[in-house]
């Protein structure tokens, strides 16, 4: 009987994986951010506090990875001019 | 674009296991951007074992090493003497644990590590109970706080351990307090301690919205109250000084701070004005010891093996960094 780990035997050499790549953490989210590009000023905070990180910075803005983004909505909370907004996954 | 106040080095991804607007893994990663590629991270058993995610998946782009609960310190002292003896002696050993595993479980390997002076970090992400295993009342868990084993009824009626000061009292090289809410002074503090030799400490406060029962969205501003309210006070003590790195400049009453949590919910006015008094004498206390401390002469600070290479960032530029992936053997010297 072989036994199978991620569909990978155990006999075979392991290889480390990100879980970046191959993650089911977005799936937990109940609630999205949605970017108001108008409003943001590039400031970096939303950057600087996500716990994943699930937000890259991508030239002057902000731009959310919803591959990894749990929703704890941190970034709506600690944006100052107020660009995040949460929507829930229904209308999203 | 605004210029970043913290490195923007990566070493930890996302998809990983934690809860949402979990302060453990943010401290994680503001550790490792001061830390650099090169660290070697001993975790022990707590929510960090958890939150790398399933083997063979790993968030994590430095080398990790999963010890028993009791044996952090000690791990990571033969880690350190291993890498010393293979020549690889500048590599940056820490240590990686929760409260319970500071304050209950591993303090003797730590107490006996910080004897000796091993030289490696240890970082204690400290969320006031053992919240991996679901929420149980831990030396470090503060008075009047609801847990699952001191329930509504059967508070815990005695304060906290204070890690940092029982740490003190080792006379090792560097102790800091460290909040993720103010990640600029938790960067700064991070690539301070990596520069000393022996043993350093740093002490964590990791918000755990589901352990203190509240919306993840605000972990940023809960700790944020603590700082403000003078219940978690940003210090370092580097060579003996005690030296507070920021302190408000209008206090909040830490009612605030309580009330910003479901797991102070049923707690008296006469509950509050007892924590607030034990705040204040500590406050009072660092500040008397800080004054004092400023008046002693500066000692010559120990260089770490640590070289200034394995230091990154703001001091060396991106392309100079090594990044190590687990699966990877470390670049030979």
């Amino acid at each position: 009987m072989t036994v199978k780990l991620h569909g990978r035997a155990l006999s075979e050499p392991m290889a480390w994986t990100s879980t970046a790549e191959d993650s089911t953490a977005g799936s937990w989210r109940n609630q999205r951010p949605q970017l108001i590009e108008a409003k943001c000023t590039g400031c970096n905070v939303c950057w600087k506090f996500c716990p994943e990180p699930a937000i890259d910075i991508v030239g002057k803005k902000v731009a959310f990875d919803l591959n990894v983004c749990k929703g704890c909505g941190v970034c709506a909370e600690v944006c100052a001019p107020g660009a995040i907004e949460m929507v829930p996954e229904e209308s999203a | 674009m605004a210029k970043l106040t913290i490195p923007s080095e990566e070493y930890q991804v996302g998809g990983h296991a934690a809860c949402p607007g979990c302060g453990a893994a943010l401290a994680m990663r503001y550790l490792l951007k001061g830390l650099g590629p090169q660290a070697v991270v001993v975790i022990p058993a707590c929510c960090w074992a958890v939150i790398p995610g399933a083997m063979p998946g790993t968030c994590l782009r430095v080398s990790t090493v999963f010890s028993s609960f009791e044996s952090t310190a000690a791990m990571a002292s033969g880690l350190k003497a291993g890498l010393r003896q293979t020549g690889r002696g500048d590599v940056p050993v820490v240590g990686f644990a929760g409260d319970g595993g500071t304050a209950d479980i591993g303090i003797q390997a730590l107490s006996g590590a910080a004897e000796r002076n091993e030289d490696f970090l240890y970082v204690c992400y400290d969320n006031e109970a053992y919240m991996n295993t679901g929420i149980q009342r831990s030396g470090s868990t503060p008075a009047f706080s609801w847990t699952t084993t001191t329930p509504h009824g059967l508070e815990k009626h005695t304060p906290k351990k204070d890690l940092p000061m029982i740490l003190d009292a080792h006379h090792i090289p560097y102790i800091a307090t460290l909040n993720p809410s103010f990640p600029e002074d938790f960067v700064a503090k991070a690539t301070k301690a990596a520069r000393f030799k022996g043993t350093r400490y740093l002490h964590v406060l990791a918000d755990c919205p589901t352990g203190w029962k509240h919306d993840p969205s605000q972990m940023v501003e809960v700790g944020r109250l603590a700082t403000l309210s003078h219940y978690w006070p940003l210090y370092e003590i580097d060579q003996g000084r005690l030296k507070i790195t920021w302190s408000p400049s209008n206090p909040i009453p830490v009612e605030k701070y309580l009330r910003s949590q479901g797991r102070f919910k049923n707690v008296t006015p006469e509950e509050i004005a007892q924590i607030q008094q034990t705040v204040d004498e500590r406050w009072h206390a660092l500040q008397e010891r800080a004054s004092r401390d400023q008046k002693s002469p500066e000692r010559i600070e120990v260089q770490s093996e640590t070289p200034a290479s394995s230091v990154p960032h703001s001091v060396h530029p991106v392309s100079e960094t090594v990044i190590v992936h687990p699966n990877e053997p470390f670049p030979s010297r």
